[in-house]
Order: C-alpha cells, then sequence, then structure tokens
C-alpha cells in the first residue's frame, strides 16, 4: 500500500475569494510579508498502486476547469 | 405534464420545487438518488440545499449518484432539465452545462431578494418570458460565482445560451458579465443560481418564478 | 487536587454521593455523577425558583420536562418550541459552539417528533470596538448560517446587542420552532422492561468530553483559548440524515420513546429516559459505534458527540428501525436494554463497569438555596459616547446608529430565511417573524426578546417588560401568544447579587405570563456567566409563538405618503435604562412601575386592528423610543413625517427628552388612514394621533424641542453597522 498526498489549489489567474479574504485579514493581525495566499484542499489516501490516481484526480478530487491539483506519493 | 424532482442526502429546497411545479399546473414525483428510470417523467428538477453535504466540491459527489446518469440520458434526448442553485451546480459537475461555481466574492452566504434580466434566449424555459424582461427571484447561496474560461464563456455568449443576468448592480457574488443562469447549446437544459421555487406564492414574496416551472409545459405538453 | 474537586463536585456533594451508594464511586460513576450533579444538567440552583413559573393552559400539549414545549395549533398539529444558550462553547470557538448551540436546539424538536420549521437567535456581545468582539461576531453568525442554511431551516428572526458585560461571556441562545401531527409525538420516558434501547446518528468520539456541562459549571478564566479540544464539532449533513430518519421512525410507529444526546451525552439522555419512565436501564459501551478506538467507558459515557439520538423500541421492531437507519446512511445499534431494577449499569462487553442508582444519579443532587441581596449600587460602570450638547436631531442620528439599534441586515442575509416556502415575513422585516401553516389554515408568529440592561436597572420590572416587549411584538403581526420559552442567562448565582437578579427576575417573569395569560412550557438556565471582573447583565431572553388567522393580514407594510400616525397605548416614556441614558454614561438603579393590565389590552386591541386588515402597519415603541421608531419606518418606506409628542408631554407630564427618546412598555406607533385608527378609539386603550406620514424628513415636535433629520440621513445612520463589523 503507498500514501498519496493530493493538493488541490484553485488555477492561476482565477479570483481566489478566501485565498484573498485571509491574505487580507493579514495586516491587522500584525504580520507583513505575506502574499500570494491561496486557499486549497488536500486529500490524502492510501491505495494499492498509483496507476489511476491521476483519473481519479480528473473525475473525482479536483475540478479540471477551475483547479490544479498535485500528487505526490509519501 | 410530469416533473421528476431529484432528491440527495442533504437536498433542501426538494419539496419547494414540487411545490412550485404543482402551482404552476402539473403533477410531480420525487426521485430519490440511486433511483435509475426516469420513465413517465417529462421533466427533471435538480433542486437546491448541500447535497453530500457539499462535501469535497459543491455538486461533486451528487454527479455520480446513479439517477443523474439517467437525467444525462433523458437531457441528451431533449428533455426538459432544470438545476437550481446547487442543482446548478451538480449539472455543470456533471458536463450538462458549461462553466463552474466559485465561492461568492464576499465569501459569505448571502439570502436576499434580487432582480434578474431575462436574456435572449431560445430555450423552451424561457417561453413564458420577453427578452429584457426583469424578474424578481430571490437568491441564497455561498457559492454562486458563474465561471466559465475566456474561451467556452466567449462561446456561450454567442450562441445566446445565457438566460439570465443580476439586474444592475445587483451581481451579489462576483459572477463573470453577471451571468446569473446558462443553457445548454441545445437549450433543453437550464441552471440557475437563484431560486424561483421560491417566487411563486404571494405570500411569501414575489410570483415572477411561475413564468419558468409554466415553459416547458407550452412546448413539451 | 481531590478527584471530585476536579471534576466539579463540592467536598458536601461528594460525601452525599458516597452516602447515596454506601461505597465510594469509581472512575465511570465518578464522571457521570460529575456530570449530572453540574449546574447545567442539575439546574441546582435555579430548579427551587422556576418551580413558581405557570405551565399550564388549554393550547398546552408537552409542558417543561419534555424535550421541548408544544401546543395545539388545530387541525390534528401541534407546534414544538424552546430555546437553549450555548453561551460558554460560543465563547470558546465561536463558529461550532454556535453552530452546535443551533444543532443542539434542534435534536431537542426532533426528539418530540417534530420537523423544524423555524430557527431565531438572541445574541449578545461587547461593543463592537473590540476585535475580540468583531472576531466572536463575525464567527457565531457564520456557524449559525452554517448549520441551518444546510439543514434547509430558515432562520428567520433574532436579535443582537452589544454592551460591555458581554465582552467576555457572549450570549448566543438559539431557538427553534417545529410542526408534527399531536398524535405522533413522542415522549422522552422509557418505558416497557425488556426493550431495546438504539443509538443512531453520528459515531461516538471524544468531542466535549468533560466539554459544555464543565464549562458552564465554572466561571471563564485566562488562558481558556486551551479548552479549544473540547469544543464540539457540528455536522449539519449528518442531521438532516437524522432528522428524516426520525421522522420516517415515527411515521411508521416504531419507537417507544426518544430522546437526543446534548450535554452530558449518554449518560444524561439514557438517565433521564430511565428517571422520567421510572425504570431503569443497562447500556454496553462495547456495543456502541466508535469513531476512535481504545476509547474508556468513562469517555463513551460522557462524550458530547453531536447529532446523536437515543430511542426505546420493542424488540420485535428493532431489525425495522435498523433498516429505515441504513436506508438514511447513519449509523445505528442497539446498545442497552430498559430494566425493572431501577439502576443505571454500565457494561463493557457483558462485564459491569458501574451502577447507579438513578434517583440518585438524576435527582438526587441537592437543590440549593439562594442567598439574595440587592446590590448598593449599580455595579456596571458606565461609559460616555454622546457628545455633550448634542442637540435633539444629532441625538437621534447617534441612536439609530447604535450598535444595538442600527440594522442588523448584515447578519439577517447570512441566513437562509424562506427554505420551506413558508416565510411571511422574512428575519428584520416586521417586528415578528410569520410563518404560513397551511395544514391547519392558519400561520405562527414568533419572536425572541431579552433585554440585560433594563433588567439590570430593575431585574423584576425589567424582566417584565422583555416578556411584555415579545407579545408587543407578535401584536404587530397579528398574533396572539400561545406559550412562552425562556433562556435565563445570569453570572455566578452563588453570589448574593446575581442570587438577587435571579430570584427578582423569575418573580418578574411569573407576573407577566400570568399577568398575559400564558403558560412557559419550556427553557434553559445558564449561570456563572462571570469573569473575575464581574457578571454579565442579567439576561431573561423570552422567546414566543403566537398564532394569527389570516397571514394575508399580518402587518409588517411600509407606512404610506398620506398616511396618518398614531401612538396607542399606555406608554409613559422615560429615560430611565434608555440607550439615551446609556450614551450618556447615566445609567443606574431603577425603573418605573408598569400595570401589566392596560398594557394587554393596549397589546390585543392592536393585534385585532391588525388582524382584521385595518391596520398594515404596527410597531412597537422600544430601543431609542419614539424618534427611532418614527425614523426606522421612515428610512425603510423612504417617506418621512410630520408629527408632533406634545400630546405626549401632555398626558404623562414629561419632559421633552422623555417624550422623544424615553423608553418603556405599552406603546404602538400606529400608521394608516385616519378612519381605520379612529376604529380602534373608545376601547379603553390610549389613543393620540400624532401628525402624518410625507415628505423627505423625519420632522418631530416635542415643547420646545425638535428633531428634524433627512430620511436619507436616517437611513445611513441606521445602515452603518457594516463598515463596524467589518474592519
Amino acid at each position: 500500500m503507498i500514501t498519496a498526498r493530493i493538493l488541490i489549489r484553485p488555477k492561476e489567474g482565477i479570483l481566489d475569494a478566501q485565498g484573498k479574504t485571509v491574505e487580507g485579514a493579514l495586516p491587522a493581525l500584525g504580520f507583513s510579508g505575506i502574499e500570494h495566499v491561496r486557499v486549497g484542499r488536500m486529500v490524502e489516501l492510501q491505495a494499492e498502486s498509483a496507476d489511476r490516481l491521476e483519473e481519479l484526480c480528473e473525475k473525482l478530487l479536483a475540478n479540471p476547469l477551475i483547479e490544479d491539483y498535485e500528487i505526490e506519493i509519501v | 405534464m410530469i416533473w421528476g424532482v431529484l432528491q440527495f442526502p442533504g437536498s433542501c429546497d426538494e419539496r419547494d420545487a414540487q411545490n412550485a411545479c404543482e402551482l404552476a399546473g402539473a403533477d410531480t414525483r420525487l426521485i430519490w438518488q440511486d433511483e435509475t428510470s426516469l420513465d413517465g417523467i417529462d421533466g427533471v428538477i435538480v433542486p437546491g440545499g448541500f447535497s453530500y453535504g457539499d462535501y469535497l466540491r459543491v455538486g461533486a459527489i451528487a454527479q455520480f449518484a446513479p439517477a443523474m446518469a439517467a437525467v444525462k440520458e433523458f437531457a441528451a434526448g431533449g428533455g426538459p432539465v432544470l438545476g437550481i442553485c446547487n442543482g446548478f451546480q451538480v449539472l455543470c459537475e456533471s458536463g450538462l452545462l458549461p462553466g463552474a461555481l466559485l465561492t461568492n466574492e464576499g465569501t459569505r452566504f448571502i439570502c436576499r431578494q434580487g432582480d434578474l434580466v431575462v436574456q435572449e434566449s431560445s430555450s423552451p424555459w424561457l417561453s413564458e418570458m420577453n427578452a429584457g424582461e426583469t424578474i424578481s427571484i430571490p437568491f441564497k447561496h455561498q457559492t454562486g460565482r458563474y465561471f466559465a474560461p475566456p474561451e467556452m464563456l466567449e462561446s456561450i455568449e454567442s450562441n445566446n445560451q445565457v438566460a439570465f443576468r443580476y439586474a444592475e448592480g445587483q451581481n451579489p457574488n462576483g459572477s463573470l458579465n453577471d451571468i446569473a443562469g446558462v443553457t445548454n447549446e441545445a437549450g433543453n437544459v437550464l441552471g440557475l443560481m437563484p431560486h424561483p421555487e421560491h417566487a411563486v406564492d404571494p405570500l411569501t414574496g414575489s410570483i415572477d418564478g411561475l413564468k419558468l416551472f409554466r415553459g416547458p409545459a407550452g412546448v413539451v405538453a | 487536587m481531590a478527584k471530585h474537586r476536579e471534576l466539579g463536585l463540592t467536598d458536601d456533594e461528594f460525601e452525599l454521593i458516597k452516602k447515596k451508594m454506601d461505597r465510594e464511586p469509581n472512575a465511570v460513576e465518578l464522571a457521570m455523577f460529575s456530570l449530572l450533579w453540574s449546574e447545567h444538567c442539575a439546574y441546582k440552583h435555579s430548579k427551587k425558583l422556576l418551580g413558581k413559573l405557570p405551565t399550564e393552559g388549554p393550547r398546552v400539549v408537552m409542558g417543561p420536562g419534555e424535550n421541548a414545549g408544544a401546543v395545539d395549533i388545530g387541525s390534528g398539529y401541534s407546534i414544538a418550541f424552546k430555546v437553549e444558550s450555548h453561551n460558554h462553547p460560543s465563547a470558546v470557538e465561536p463558529f461550532q459552539g454556535a453552530a452546535t448551540g443551533v444543532g443542539g436546539i434542534l435534536r431537542d424538536v426532533i426528539a418530540l417528533g417534530a420537523r423544524p420549521i423555524a430557527i431565531l437567535d438572541s445574541l449578545r456581545f461587547g461593543e463592537l470596538d473590540s476585535e475580540r468582539t468583531r472576531y466572536l461576531v463575525d464567527g457565531v453568525v457564520r456557524g449559525i448560517g452554517h448549520y441551518g442554511n444546510s439543514m434547509g431551516i430558515p432562520t428567520v428572526g433574532g436579535e443582537i446587542y452589544f454592551e460591555p458585560p458581554y465582552e467576555q461571556n457572549c450570549l448566543v441562545n438559539a431557538m427553534c420552532v417545529g410542526i408534527a401531527k399531536t398524535d405522533e409525538m413522542v415522549r422522552a420516558a422509557a418505558a416497557g422492561t425488556g426493550n431495546k434501547v438504539v443509538l443512531f446518528g453520528s459515531k461516538t468520539g471524544r468531542d466535549g468530553i468533560g466539554g459544555a456541562s464543565v464549562l458552564a459549571s465554572a466561571e471563564l478564566e485566562e488562558g481558556d483559548a486551551d479548552k479549544r479540544p473540547t469544543v464540539q464539532i457540528g455536522d449539519p449533513f449528518e442531521e438532516s440524515k437524522v432528522l428524516e430518519c426520525c421522522q420516517e421512525l415515527l411515521a411508521n410507529d416504531l419507537l417507544v420513546s426518544l430522546q437526543d444526546l446534548g450535554a452530558a451525552g449518554l449518560t444524561s439522555s439514557a438517565g433521564e429516559m430511565a428517571s422520567a419512565g421510572g425504570t431503569g436501564i443497562d447500556i454496553d459501551v462495547a456495543l456502541v459505534p466508535l469513531r476512535e478506538a481504545d476509547m474508556e467507558p468513562f469517555e463513551i459515557m460522557v462524550s458530547e458527540s453531536q447529532e446523536r439520538m437515543l430511542a426505546v423500541v420493542d424488540p420485535a421492531k428493532v431489525d425495522a428501525v435498523l433498516a429505515i437507519c441504513s436506508k438514511w446512511q447513519t449509523d445505528s445499534a442497539v446498545i442497552g436494554e430498559v430494566t425493572d431494577t431501577g439502576v443505571f449499569r454500565i457494561l463493557k462487553g457483558g462485564e459491569l463497569e458501574g451502577e447507579i442508582a438513578i434517583d440518585a444519579l438524576v435527582d438526587g443532587c441537592p437543590l440549593y438555596d439562594l442567598d439574595p441581596a440587592e446590590p448598593a449600587e449599580w455595579i456596571y460602570g458606565n461609559q460616555v459616547t454622546l457628545r455633550e450638547g448634542a442637540d435633539p436631531s444629532e441625538i437621534a442620528l447617534s441612536l439609530l446608529g447604535a450598535s444595538s439599534i442600527a440594522s442588523k441586515r448584515w447578519a439577517f442575509d447570512q441566513y437562509d430565511s424562506i427554505v420551506g416556502s413558508r416565510t411571511v415575513h422574512r428575519a428584520g422585516s416586521a417586528d415578528a417573524a410569520v410563518l404560513n401553516i397551511p395544514e391547519s389554515d392558519r400561520a405562527i408568529a414568533i419572536s425572541i426578546d431579552g433585554n440585560g440592561r433594563r433588567v439590570a436597572c430593575a431585574p423584576f420590572q425589567g424582566t417584565i417588560e422583555a416578556a411584555l416587549e415579545c407579545a408587543a411584538n407578535l401584536a404587530c403581526v397579528g398574533a396572539e401568544p400561545l406559550g412562552v420559552t425562556n433562556c435565563l442567562n445570569f453570572g455566578n448565582p452563588e453570589k448574593p447579587t446575581v442570587a438577587w437578579q435571579l430570584s427578582q427576575s423569575v418573580l418578574g417573569l411569573t407576573a407577566a405570563c400570568e399577568g398575559l395569560g400564558l403558560p412557559v412550557v419550556g427553557g434553559n438556565v445558564s449561570l456563572y456567566n462571570e469573569t473575575p471582573s464581574g457578571p454579565i447583565y442579567p439576561t431573561p431572553v423570552i422567546g414566543m409563538v403566537g398564532e394569527l388567522p389570516d397571514p394575508a393580514k399580518a402587518g409588517g407594510e411600509s407606512w404610506r405618503d398620506g398616511d396618518w400616525v398614531a401612538l396607542v397605548g399606555p406608554f409613559n416614556p422615560s429615560l430611565a435604562g434608555s440607550e439615551l441614558e446609556k450614551a450618556r454614561g447615566q445609567l443606574g438603579a431603577g425603573l418605573p412601575d408598569t400595570e401589566i393590565p392596560p398594557v394587554r389590552a393596549a397589546i390585543e386591541l392592536v393585534r385585532d386592528g391588525v388582524r382584521s386588515g385595518s391596520i398594515r402597519t404596527a410597531k412597537d415603541v422600544s430601543d431609542g423610543g419614539i424618534s427611532t421608531v418614527l425614523s426606522e419606518l421612515a428610512l425603510e418606506s423612504g417617506v418621512g413625517c410630520d408629527v408632533s409628542l406634545d400630546p405626549v408631554i401632555a398626558v404623562h407630564d414629561c419632559s421633552d427628552e422623555d417624550a422623544l427618546f424615553g423608553e418603556g412598555p405599552g406603546g404602538f406607533i400606529l400608521a394608516g388612514d385616519r378612519q381605520s385608527i379612529e376604529l380602534l378609539g373608545g376601547k379603553g386603550v390610549q389613543i393620540e394621533m400624532l401628525g402624518r406620514v410625507e415628505g423627505n424628513e423625519v420632522k418631530i415636535k416635542a415643547g420646545e424641542s425638535a428633531v428634524e433629520i433627512l430620511v436619507a440621513e436616517a437611513k445611513a445612520s441606521f445602515e452603518s453597522l457594516p463598515g463596524r463589523i467589518e474592519v
């Protein structure tokens, strides 16, 4: 069994409302020098093989129209 | 005319949708998510709510419900399909409609009565409305910002697939081109974020929504 | 420190437990006692007082002691309702605290066999200039929206107040209203030796262990951020499945009794079911579906994992019950049995882990008398926020923008208030929410009202006022109240000042309910809302449900150009305890007395006028006085008014300022054609014609003074809240 960690992020160029909100709140909380915040999702799973992971991402875990994904085998 | 209203775990507005259909003069039946037959059904409504808790992504899991396979076939055959709010999200995830719905620009859930401008369209859904007409329909959503990549957006616009736009100054979520609802190329599938099923009774709001529910009856029945 | 003290039991209580058990309790037993004998579960400082409230009435179907109260709404249907607090968890984690607060009150109504149809919330925070307050407000509102919207239950009303004493102890009181067929409602009492106990809903984890109950029995101190792990996490999706499952189980007559799991989890639910039924109960923790492995028996017994229900089922019907749970994709298991031993036995795989006599556990907690003492002076301090020398127009605008008065649209817009197609008056649009009940060919109205500040000025009088205000709000939409629920939010009752506030307040509530002829059908008490620097304002929150025959005649309309404006009722304005007095930093003890009968007469007159359809605009005078209510009516419609309060000054011999900004019960502003208003006369209720609706200014003459503000200015001030929350 392998453990896969899949990071799903909003595509560049699309307004990431959550990321923007988080970034906007930072100065008031005393953080400076932080930018380009993007908020996404992380899916962790165990699989017998990595063969169909990309298909899983394309079909369910991510919406390729609006999201990018990255598969990491841990 | 018999409408089939889909019901997933987490659907909220399915009974309201049935109520609206009945007020528009049709019969209805609820279709549980694992049903695979749409025999005897003249039209399908995918209602609003939080199907499967909006888990993973709005509408992402509902697209794989057995009933949705039947809906895809039904749509391919030209049957009228209406997706309201979460229903719109499910239809986009299923590929029955172009584009996707993203988190509102302000990130908050917003529930408000608003004005929509009816667009030029040959869809049976809009047959009881006139292009340019303004209708008052409430919306209530947190993930209603319509998005399509530039090429797809251009195609939607030039094919007259935009069914409704938010009236000027009333775009609540940052939807591109103020788009509130779109159809597929053939026009038989319509999705919109606002809730016409909550605009059918003068006691609880406007009655402009009835026109939408009457649309296909004039064309199908 | 001795274990029992760590768990919040006093030495005396521990001795009493040992005496009742005739031995020392083991770990599981001690944990269970510590929770059921906590303030939150046992009401040990309030139970004696609450016995005074009137609870009977011709429409009462379920009274205090059941999961929620219920009143008969006709045609075989009942309306169930209750209000409950979730204050301490919300102060620690506002989003989940508020969300699970909503989830919890929904389950109380669901446990009765009712389908929830409305949610309302009464919220109180510190002032908005504090970052912590803005953080709490944001989280609480999002949490309420998240849970209610996801469940498809409309949030149709509520109130939000900002006052300094709530800075460290915010108040989140959630009210739920549901509908059920009267003969399909189910009680909580366990019955039938040999009947099975079925647990269904979410799996049990470590949520809230030592959580809600313990938090509610102790004051909050610094360093409470590490109480975060004990806050429960809510899952509205799971609860919506549980709701449908319950409805189907009850429609098929498969349950003997039903109870929801809340504070103190399995311990309190199973214990209370057995106590109510006079039975014993056996629970085997090895049979409980668990989310985490290796949970100890005591953890399983006190876990506060959300979205769980407990049912008593005839053995012959167990399979059918489990099948329906499976259809709705919710976990279920038989975890025990009803016995005739009168004992609560906890087993693990058949091995005995603990046993406690039910009457010792559930009813054996000592009840304490309070030691009340009226404080010598005003204990809450004062802050000046109004510019000295402000003239009446400036005061009028300032009051409209006061955080407690200004529009709460920012919050209401985050709630789905229309799902279910019943909502005639949406949140914030009329004085009370109105829902269509076609099943019974009528409508219901719901309001939730409290006033901590005025109750602090005079607990007895202030509480009467809160109840009268609630009934007045219902009258403005043509509704007659059927029953009352209440949540009493107070500080530490072991302190004489708070004890006095609590006693006086309950006496006031009793007087108000008797005076209005209304039964209290259920409620909640939240104590220890206090920090080392002092208690919150004593805050009784009153929820009322009423009925009206025709939802098309439910008031709530804006006034129109040309309408006459009248003041109806025995309203005797006074600045005592008012928003203006707060702004001037002059708050102190004392409120004028109010006679209830004349206020009741005015309430009934307004109600009948609205019901008949002849009065379409009615609003009661409350925070900010007559100037404020007139300004609100103006900015809502876009048309101003030109009125004089000289008649009011003459009748009550009060000052200009009293007339303009004074507060108190028994005042209604009505607008409409002259004839409709005059038809209300001659019935023993005072009516003063004040003037006309017209123009683009709010012009109010009062003796030598006058308010003259543009409607546009009033609107800008009234809508200024979002800019101060989203900083």
